[in-house]
This record gives C-alpha cells, structure tokens and sequence, in this order.
C-alpha cells in the first residue's frame, strides 16, 4: 500500500520503465548520437541544464516555490570551479567542491532573506538577488574577467593514483564523467523526494495552511528545500564550467535563470525527469535554431507558449495519469 | 497539566478588524471529555474565535489557556504540538496526493520524522500502523490508494479528520464540519465525530450549522452573536432561551 503513493508516481509508464529507458539512452548517447548528427559535447550540455533544472524542480515543482533567480547559484557554481582551476589548483573535483559549495551556500545564506515572502514577491527577491550576482561578475573585471568571461583554466584530468582518466582531452570520457555525477546527483534528489522531509515539501506545495496545522515550521522547510535546490544548481554550475573552460557572466543573469525555469515547466514541473526532457528540448532549439538565425530565443519563447498551451503540465506530464484531481 | 484545571478556557478575549469587533469579550470553559458546540448567525465570529484558540492570529485582549496553561504567546505550530487538532470550514487537506500520503505525512510530522532523510524499517512500522489506525477511525481504509481530491465531500472532511487526529490531539477543534453536505455524508460524519467524543473520549469543539447536528451530540452548547457570547447551556436549555431564539433560531422577531 505505501509503493505507490503520489501523483507524480502514478504514471502511464511505470517509474521503473522510465528509468531503464533513460538510462538505456543516456548511457549510449556516445554511439547514436552522432548518427542523428548530433556531438557529444552536446548532451553534456542537456545534462548540465537538465541538472540545474531539476535542482530548481524541488523547489518549483515538489515545494512549489517560484525562483526566477536560480543563474545566481547556477553562475557561482561556474565561478568557483573556474576560479579554482584557475587560482587554486589543477584538480576536477576540488574544483566541484568548490563551486558547488559556493553557490549552495550563498543561497542558503539568501534563503533566510526569502522564506517570508511568497509568490510574486518571493520571486522577485530571488530576481534582485540574481542580479546582484552578475553586476559583481561583471564589474569585478581583474578577478571574474568582467564582460569577456573567465578564461583562461581548463578542467584537469582525474588522478587516481594508479591511472589517469583524460577528460581534459577526451570528449567521450567527459561526456561520461558528467554523466556520473548527474547520476549521483539525481539519486540523492530521488532519496529527498521519498523522504520524511520530501513530502512535507510536497505538503507545503499542495496546502500550506494545512502543513502549519500539522505543526510544520514551514518557513524552515521552504529554507531548507531552498537551499538544496540551490546545491543541485550550483553543482551544474560547475559541471558547465568544465564542459566550456569557460565561466560566462550571461551565465548569472536573470535570462539564464528564465531559461532554467522554462525547461522544467516545458518538461513537466510535477515529474522527476520532466526537466531532463525539458533540457533536451531547449538545447537542441539552441543549437539548431541558433545557427540559422540570431533571433533564437524567440522560437524558444514560442515553443515555450505552446507547449505551454498544448500541454500544460509539460511534455512528461503527458504520461502521467488522466482524470486526477481538478 | 493539573487534572482540576479545564481542558480549553477562553477570558474575556476579542478581536478587532479596524473598527469590526469580530470577537468582543468571550469567556468560555470547556472541560476534559466535553463536546462542546459553538452556534450562531454568518459572521458571529465562530471561525475568528478559533483562529484565537488555535494561534493563527494573536487575540487583541484576552487570554487563552490550555490545560491551564496560558498559551497567548505559544505559536500556532507548537499549539498543535501541545494537542490541538484543527479542521477547517474549507476543507484543507493536500487534494494531488493519495489518502494514505496525506496520513502518512500528518503521522511523520505528528512523530516528529519530519525533517528526516530516512527511517528505520521499525520506524517505517510503526508509521504504517499509525496510518492504518486513523484511516480505520475515518473510516478511510478502502479509499487509501486514491488522491484525496477525487474523493467525495464527505471523506474528504473524514481525510481532514484523520489528518487532525494522526497528530494524537487531546483536543479537537472542528469548523463546520458537515457544511455543504447531504442528509447521507451529514449523518456518516456526525457518526464520525460522536465515535471520537464516546468511544475515543477526545475533547471537541464543534462550530456547527445543522442544529439535528448539534441537538443530537452537544454536552453543551455556545450560541455567539456579533461576536458576543449570547448564552451559554445544555442543548435543552438553549432550545428553550428567549434570547437565542430571538437571535438565532428565528423563533419570533
Ligand atoms: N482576517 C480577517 N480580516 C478582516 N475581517 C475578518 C477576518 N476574518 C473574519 N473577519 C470578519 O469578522 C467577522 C466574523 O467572521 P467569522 O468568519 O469569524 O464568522 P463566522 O461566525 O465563522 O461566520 P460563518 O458562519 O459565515 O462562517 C466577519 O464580519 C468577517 O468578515
Ligand atoms: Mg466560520
């Protein structure tokens, strides 16, 4: 009786089905791929984004808290691992340490600023706070690189004593680290989500009166799941980082955070992996649209509405049981 | 906790709105054990005077004690924590999650595992028993795989019950709960509530239209009008109050 037990379960394809058919296609990306005519530097990018999507999901889709200012945690996770590689030392993980620890902590440190306030208000906090951080990347000039970016450092092969892994130089190999910790991220956020603490973001999400009368501190919860959240973004921060060698400003700025928010609503804001396809669907529109026309992020705008329109609870919504609730 | 002290007692607390006085000056003591109805006209302050009990707001005089304790500084979380269990007059419940869900969270939180990552198989257990016996009191047991916002009116309210007492209250308050229902879920739910008072010995609070509803469980009945206590007694001495009947019951203009 306590398998199944919420909505977002309660699918058309079973939740085991699903997994094995992404995993299946996640874990051969190398091989067909390129026969779609894709590169594999470009499903390191769906996983990053899917990451940073997915991070933001707990608080968007599971708690059901608005942030339009997830670039913030996003860019600093980038910054730090880019300034770590840079300044600190040639290592990989540090470098993800680093920036993950970065960016999660300044949004737990900014979500206590935030668990007050709701809807619009808590949105726009969210924005300000965003925007603070890229005005810093970008007038910072001699540490962040300002305008240009931060260049200048390179991801460094993993040491492991008895042999080297290059993902410095084999784009394969990275493809395949990334997945890794994409897989590891995701399985921690699937242990939250079906933990005591997860549903009472769920909760939070559906009843918030309720949740009080339950006895819930609900501000320390929407503080708590905030600050998780913004971990998972950072991480992906850092993973972007290292697939460019390059941590951007734009990578901070309230259109990044937009574009965050777009991919899991588009994906499906109430399923696991909704913002994974979500991811998939906005990078390719990246890389193809954009190469034919520097008017790009209209289509996106347009695709957006309409699968808004089309399929309001985003495309994996779709698989989701029918006739539930409203 | 002293046993001699009552289980709520309300002095002589108000509530303003600006100038509306929603809640003026109501004293009220209700004992362990009772089944107490609070009744009067829309807009006499019956759900305000809960949310004074309860803690949604802070009352503007007055004071309010809990097994004798006075609890006017005590924030409405921890007011739940020292046993008040609170249904709405708009049900609230977590209507995209299974019954069982909604339970099961008010059963962890009620536990204190809500800020858990994990639980041990005995704590999964003893979750699973705890939820199985609410939804057995609420009558709930053949409905516990399906979203609670596909239920009927009736378990629906029944859900919210359980939900209320998944958290072991010594103390229910209930705000209207069979508004909006039929002859049938009306009586499911009054049988609900009269098990709870009976059989479960719980302290309940009753804010109630359905004057069949109150005459039938009430130990004791309040009758509030524009915010004021109007009277105070058993069911039979109310039924026979010239005051409530002018006010209230529509007897005679
Ligand atoms: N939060 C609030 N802010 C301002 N006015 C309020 C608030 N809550 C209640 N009121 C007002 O206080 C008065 C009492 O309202 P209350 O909801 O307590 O009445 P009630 O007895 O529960 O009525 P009903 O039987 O319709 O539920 C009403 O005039 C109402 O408009
Ligand atoms: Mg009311």
């Amino acid at each position: 009786m306590s398998t199944v037990t919420t909505r977002a379960d309660s699918t058309v394809v079973r939740p085991w089905q699903q997994l094995v058919i992404i995993w299946a296609l996640l874990l051969t990306v190398p091989f067909w791929l390129p026969l779609l005519g894709g590169y594999t530097a470009i499903a390191g990018r769906v996983l990053v984004m899917a990451l940073a999507a997915m991070g933001l999901n707990l608080l968007l889709g599971y708690t059901g808290v608005l942030s339009f200012g997830h670039a913030a945690y996003f860019g600093l996770g980038a910054y730090g691992a880019g300034l770590t590689l840079k300044y600190v030392a040639a290592s990989t993980p540090l470098a993800i340490l680093a920036g993950t620890l970065l960016g999660g902590i300044a949004g737990t440190l900014f979500g206590l600023l935030l668990v007050r306030r709701r809807g619009v208000y808590f949105a726009m906090v969210t924005i300000a706070f965003g925007q603070v951080c890229f005005y810093i990347a970008y007038k910072w000039d001699d540490f962040t690189g300002g305008y240009d970016g931060l260049r200048g450092f390179v991801r460094a092969p993993l040491d492991f004593g008895l042999f080297k892994l290059d993902i410095a130089g084999n784009g394969t190999l990275f493809y395949y680290f990334v997945l890794f910790v994409f897989g590891i991220a995701v399985g921690l956020q699937a242990l939250i989500l079906k933990s005591p603490f997860g549903r009472t973001m769920l909760a939070i999400r559906e009843n918030e009166r309720r949740a009080r009368f339950l006895g819930l501190p609900v501000e320390k919860h929407i503080w708590l799941s905030f600050s998780i959240s913004c971990f998972f973004t950072a991480l992906a921060g850092t993973l972007y980082a290292l697939l460019n060698n390059f941590a951007d400003p734009l990578g901070l700025n309230y259109v990044m955070s937009g574009n965050i928010v777009m991919i899991a609503v588009m994906g499906g804001m109430r399923t696991f992996w909704g913002p994974l396809v979500g991811a998939v669907l906005f990078v390719m529109l990246q890389d193809y649209v954009s190469s034919m026309t520097t008017n790009w992020m209209f289509f996106v705008g347009t695709t957006f509405v309409l699968v808004v329109l089309l399929f309001p609870r985003g495309l994996m919504g779709l698989l989701q049981r029918k006739g539930a609730g409203s | 906790m002293s046993v001699d002290s009552p289980k709520l007692e309300a002095r002589a607390v108000g509530k303003n709105f600006g100038s509306l006085r929603a809640v003026s000056g109501v004293s009220m003591t209700v004992a362990h054990g009772e089944l107490r109805a609070i009744i009067g006209p829309n807009g006499a302050g019956k759900t305000t005077f809960f949310n004074l009990i309860t803690g949604f707001f802070p009352p503007s005089s007055g004071d309010i004690l809990l097994d004798g304790r006075n609890i006017n500084r005590v924030p409405a979380a921890q007011r739940v924590k020292m046993g008040m269990g609170r249904t709405f007059q708009i049900t609230e419940i977590f209507p995209e999650l299974t019954v069982w869900e909604n339970a099961r969270i008010a059963v962890e939180t009620g536990l204190g595992f809500s800020l858990r990552a994990w639980l041990s198989a005995n704590e999964k257990r003893q979750v699973a028993e705890a939820v199985d016996e609410v939804l057995t009191m609420a009558n709930l047991t053949a409905q516990a795989d399906r979203l609670v916002g596909e239920l009927s009116h009736g378990d629906q309210r029944a859900a919210e019950i359980a939900m209320a007492l998944a958290l072991k209250p010594s103390l229910l308050l209930l705000d209207e709960p069979t508004a909006g229902m039929g002859d049938e879920e009306t009586y499911k739910v009054t049988g609900l509530i009269r098990r709870l008072h009976r059989d479960s010995k719980y302290t309940i609070v009753l804010i109630e239209h359905d004057m069949r509803v109150v005459f039938h469980l009430a130990d004791r009945i309040s009758v509030l009008a524009e915010g004021k206590l109007l009277a105070e007694g058993t069911p039979d001495e109310i039924s026979k109050d010239v005051h409530v009947q002018n006010a209230y019951l529509g007897k005679a203009e």
